[in-house]
């Protein structure tokens, strides 16, 4: 949520206790879910998507930070994540060659990520003073060429990152501040949820101090920034800066997650990612990134698992979102929220619904459609009947070809031609009444 | 040594033509319509497989011709029912648009064609030496590549000053604002466009197929390199395009060819960093091993003293 | 009244290409002194004005400030130094509410600068300034509506606001009541009249009864110009500017 819409909320919930309130009940129950979420998701592969979840949550919020709150458009996010990486898999290979040495402590595997966070921030600085002097596309293409630019020097240099093969350390020859063992991955867990709660309150705080404002302002009228007194190029390089540090952070986290990080880390896919991560969600809610992150790490883990397609599903679903709401699903869930409360969902309910049962047909007929092109172009055997829900199809013939599309075009017609004027005319009527 | 630079040369023109087709278009659309189009490698990479497709029906000089055409139609579709749409949410959603349409042409050219390389070659008629230099053959093939770039950009040349429709394209690439001030159907304009700059990026496709790999990594392999031509040519510039596509063609090429470190110049004066000096990856990094960074390299540096690149009228 | 130069324009000149719209502007303006720059459409006032605040570079000739020169700084250092301009058309933070747009522009005066460490609504002094300016506007009960939706009258007097709330030595205020009815306008000018109590005001201004009511002295503008600069009564016998400008067509 952008700070006008929150400052205007807690303007209108009123006196001080209750903003406090108001403000504090989402972080109590994101922290509940967070700590409960293993007893639901409890097999290691659960385990360690939670973990990434919750690095990709700090990440897409540090992104966020660019492009929603300064409006600057990176392509190139990645390197700080994957360079404050590299630089704490150093600092962890270093701790495990003292500790198995016997010849030194290290340093304590809690503060390891804020090495990342060191690590992103130093790069930040030196890769910001390049590329926040402009907003805007020449922003956006030096972010693209930095992350050429690293992504390509990490294979030239092996020394620092490894190669191909990338670098290992591991989390059990380690200290630890509170004497916990880090070899079960529900430990490393419970400190990626640590760590992310301090990154993600730090990153909400920072969006209300006078840097945070102006970033917004300078967002939005750079010219009036500066005739207020400030610096554009100024404000765009702080909070530049301040991004990488909890990208490099989030690195940091990988690291102890993963024990391993290759050139991938610092990459042109990471960066993608993240965009997409924090586009979906909607860049212009605090909520968004995180709602975002998570959607994408659960796809990316399951729907991999599932369905060869996943990656088609999530370009377009991308695209969907870029074309039809821009404003991201926590934005549409914000939306369609306010419209309830100010009573827009009166008399239109049944509408509503007929709206989104044929919006979920027509998705229905289309993974049909693509699931069973999938199969037949690319499995060895076509004709092999495959489980497509519930029933077994065989691909070969026309069957149950015709009858998704027919689906499809069922669902998308009567969504395009039934069911939104219905929804117009019911939201007519109802509007008309009050 | 001479033979090394007379092949470097020659294979860098090849490159840098090669270059040229794609960042034609890539630079007119943004010249015109303000869209850094990220998908633009990706209609390079459609050229090239439904070059194969169709030439495995209809033969190669056919395919040749009507690929580009079919990619360019696909290009108008996508502007006409895609980017036309997002224009009206501001230049940040076009970008994002044209960045997610570039995965799923990627993943669609998966599931038709599957990851590995297609079998896709030039035709019988081309495949001759043409010459041959220092006791190598120099392949036709290679030589119609270069005729195919320098025709295009003949082509380009006449469309642009002598026609029309050129006018109109060149004028609105200088004051983009002044095209509806002539009474002209902007958003059509913008489809043509980006309908030919696509084509011009599908023939390179049908060509740059054949000379490298038609695999789905290939948009990918491309789409950078053609955003740094585009940058240092000067965003709108088609001259500016074609002179840095020479620069960066020739320059991969040389350095890739050529065994070259730090350490040959520090030889020449008597000096070597020790091996286990902290410089020393640096001091004895192969040339080779740079290839890869340079474009970047030469990216970020222009955008930082030039961002209007060599010959670009307007600073991105 | 002080007779120290607050702004002084030796030779300002600025092309825009091959037109000269600014065409040696010579001129000075007495520290705490209220001065209206009037003249036809086009003359360059508002240009003037983008030279003197950092917005357009000069393309030739000195501006000083308080004696220090300040042609071709940054808009953000020209402010800092202490100059504060509104613009014609207006320009504020839309997605803000008024209370934000005046918070924004007190921060960088009130020393708050880049500040990531503390938070901005817990600094009352600012709040408390900006509230107080919130009823010298009178836009109290517009406080939490984002400036975009506020009326055109409400805009330009945020505007004004924002302008000469961060206690600028300095203010130039272009065309503040242009577009605003007759009652409006003349809160407008008694708001102006109060702030500008003891600092500097060049103003642009159509209306004659405001000009010949608010101004020390007045400069005639045309063609980039400086035809007469002189006091109220001064002007209005000047036989040139009659011609030029007051005989002919006001705007
Ligand atoms: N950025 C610019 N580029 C070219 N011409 C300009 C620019 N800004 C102003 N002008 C021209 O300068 C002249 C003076 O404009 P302006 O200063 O706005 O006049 P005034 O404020 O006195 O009405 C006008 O003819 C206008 O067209
Ligand atoms: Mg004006």
């Amino acid at each position: 949520m952008s700070t006008v819409q929150e400052e205007r909320l807690a303007a209108q919930a009123g006196g001080g206790a209750q903003i406090w309130v108001r403000q504090l009940w989402p972080w109590v129950v994101a922290a509940i879910l967070a700590i409960l979420a293993p007893t639901v998701f409890s097999s290691g592969h659960d385990i360690h998507m939670l973990s990434s979840m919750g690095i990709m949550v700090v990440f897409a919020l540090s992104y966020n930070m660019l492009l929603g709150n300064t409006g600057l458009l990176s392509f190139g996010h990645a390197v700080y994540f994957g360079l404050g990486a590299y630089i704490a898999m150093h600092a962890l290979r270093y701790t495990n060659d003292a500790v198995l040495d016997g010849t030194g402590y290290g340093i304590p595997i809690e503060l390891i990520p804020l090495i990342g966070g060191i690590a992103g921030l130093g790069f930040g600085i030196i890769f910001g003073a390049v590329s926040t002097r402009r907003a805007g596309v020449v922003f956006a293409m030096i972010s693209l060429g930095i992350v050429g630019l690293v992504e390509a020097s990490s294979l030239a240099f092996t020394g620092f990152f490894g190669g191909e093969a990338g670098l290992f350390g591991d989390r059990e020859d380690v200290n630890s501040l509170f004497g916990i063992e880090y070899s079960r991955s529900i430990s490393v867990y419970y400190l990626v949820v640590a760590w992310a709660f301090i990154a993600a309150v730090a990153m909400f705080v920072l969006r209300k101090t006078p840097l945070g404002w102006m970033a917004n302002a300078v967002r939005d009228n750079p010219e009036r920034a500066q005739f207020v007194g400030y610096n554009t190029q100024m404000v765009r390089f702080l909070q530049f800066c301040l991004s990488a540090f909890f990208a490099g952070i989030a690195g940091g986290l990988f690291v102890l997650v993963e024990e391993i990080v290759t050139d991938e880390a610092v990459g042109f896919l990471l960066s993608g990612e993240v965009l997409l991560a924090a586009y979906i969600g909607g860049i212009g809610f605090f909520l968004g990134p995180v709602i975002g992150a998570i959607l994408v790490v659960y796809l990316e883990s399951n729907l991999s698992a599932i369905s060869d397609a996943w990656l088609l599903y999530f370009g377009v679903l991308f695209i969907g979102v870029v074309m039809f709401a821009p404003m991201g699903l926590v934005g549409i869930a914000f939306q369609q929220w306010m419209n309830f409360r100010s009573g827009g969902w009166r008399g239109t309910l049944l509408a509503r619904g007929y709206c989104t049962a044929a919006a979920l047909v027509a998705l229905l007929g289309f993974i049909c459609i693509v699931e069973m092109s999938y199969h037949y172009l690319r499995s060895w055997n076509p004709s092999q009947p495959m489980t497509l829900f519930i029933t077994d199809v065989n691909v070969t013939t026309a069957t149950p070809w015709l009858i998704s599309i027919a689906i499809f075009a069922a669902g998308l017609g009567a969504l395009l031609f039934h069911a939104k004027p219905m929804l117009r005319r019911a939201a007519d009527t109802a509007g008309g009444q009050q | 040594m001479l033979e090394t630079i007379v092949f470097s040369l020659l294979n860098g023109l090849l490159y840098g033509m090669l270059l040229f087709m794609l960042s034609s278009g890539l630079t007119l659309i943004f010249g015109m319509m303000g869209v850094l189009n990220f998908a633009h490698a990706s209609f390079y990479m459609l050229g090239a497989y439904f070059a194969y497709t169709m030439g495995l029906y209809t033969g190669f000089w056919v395919a040749l011709f009507l690929a580009p055409i079919l990619v360019g139609a696909l290009g108008a579709l996508v502007e006409r029912w895609g980017l036309r749409h997002v224009h009206q949410h501001g230049h940040v959603p076009e970008l994002l648009f044209t960045f997610g349409l570039a995965y799923v042409i990627e993943e669609l050219v998966r599931l038709f064609y599957g990851t590995i390389p297609m079998d896709y070659r030039m035709p019988d008629s081309l495949n001759f030496p043409l010459f041959s230099l220092f006791g190598t053959n120099y392949p036709a093939f290679r030589v119609f590549v270069l005729v195919i770039a320098v025709l295009m950009f003949i082509g380009l040349f006449i469309l642009l000053k002598k026609t029309r429709a050129g006018l109109i394209i060149q004028g609105s690439l200088s004051r983009p604002d002044m095209v509806s001030a002539l009474g002209h159907n902007v958003p059509q304009v913008f489809m043509w466009v980006f309908a030919f700059g696509t084509a011009l990026a599908a023939l390179g496709g049908v060509v740059g197929g054949i000379h490298f790999v038609t695999e789905p990594g290939m948009a990918f392999m491309m789409g950078p390199i053609v955003f740094v031509v585009v940058v240092l040519g000067g965003l709108g510039s088609i001259p500016g395009a074609l002179i840095a596509s020479m620069i960066i063609g020739i320059l991969q090429t040389f350095v890739l060819s050529v065994d070259f470190s730090i350490a040959h110049i520090g030889l020449w004066f008597g000096y070597a960093v020790p091996p286990d000096h902290f410089f020393a990856t640096l001091f004895y990094l192969d040339s080779t091993r740079i290839a890869p960074v340079l474009p970047f390299l030469i990216l970020v540096l222009t955008l930082i003293f030039r961002p209007r690149g060599i010959m670009g009228k307007r600073e991105a | 009244m002080s007779t120290q130069n607050a702004l002084s324009l030796s030779g300002v000149t600025k092309n825009f290409g091959k037109a000269e719209i600014i065409r040696g502007v010579d001129l000075d303006i007495r520290e705490n002194e209220r001065h209206v720059i009037i003249g036809p459409n086009g003359a360059g006032k508002s240009t003037l004005f983008n030279l003197i605040s950092g917005r357009m570079d000069v393309t030739a000739g000195e501006i000083k400030l308080f004696g220090n020169s300040i042609s071709g700084m940054s808009p953000h250092k020209v402010n800092r130094m202490g100059l504060s301009r509104s613009f014609q058309v207006t320009n504020l933070f839309p997605n803000m509410t008024t209370l934000q747009n005046l918070k924004c522009a007190l921060l960088w005066d009130m020393k708050h600068r880049y500040a990531f460490w503390k938070l901005v609504n817990r600094q009352h002094a600012v709040t408390e300034k900006a509230e107080q300016l919130m009823e010298q506007l009178n836009l109290v009960h517009r406080r939490d509506v984002p400036a975009g939706l506020l009326t055109y009258a409400e805009q330009r007097a945020l505007e004004i606001g924002t302008t000469i709330g961060s206690g600028a030595k300095v203010l130039l205020l272009d065309e503040p009541t242009a577009g605003m009815s007759r009652t409006e306008a003349d809160e407008v000018v008694e708001l102006i009249r109060q702030v500008t109590r003891d600092c500097t005001l060049v103003m642009v201004e159509h209306d004659l009864g405001v000009v010949f009511n608010l101004a020390d002295r007045i400069s005639v503008l045309v063609y980039g110009e400086v035809i007469a600069c002189d006091t109220p009564e001064a002007v209005r016998a000047n036989a040139a500017v009659q011609e030029a400008y007051l005989g002919t067509e006001v705007h």
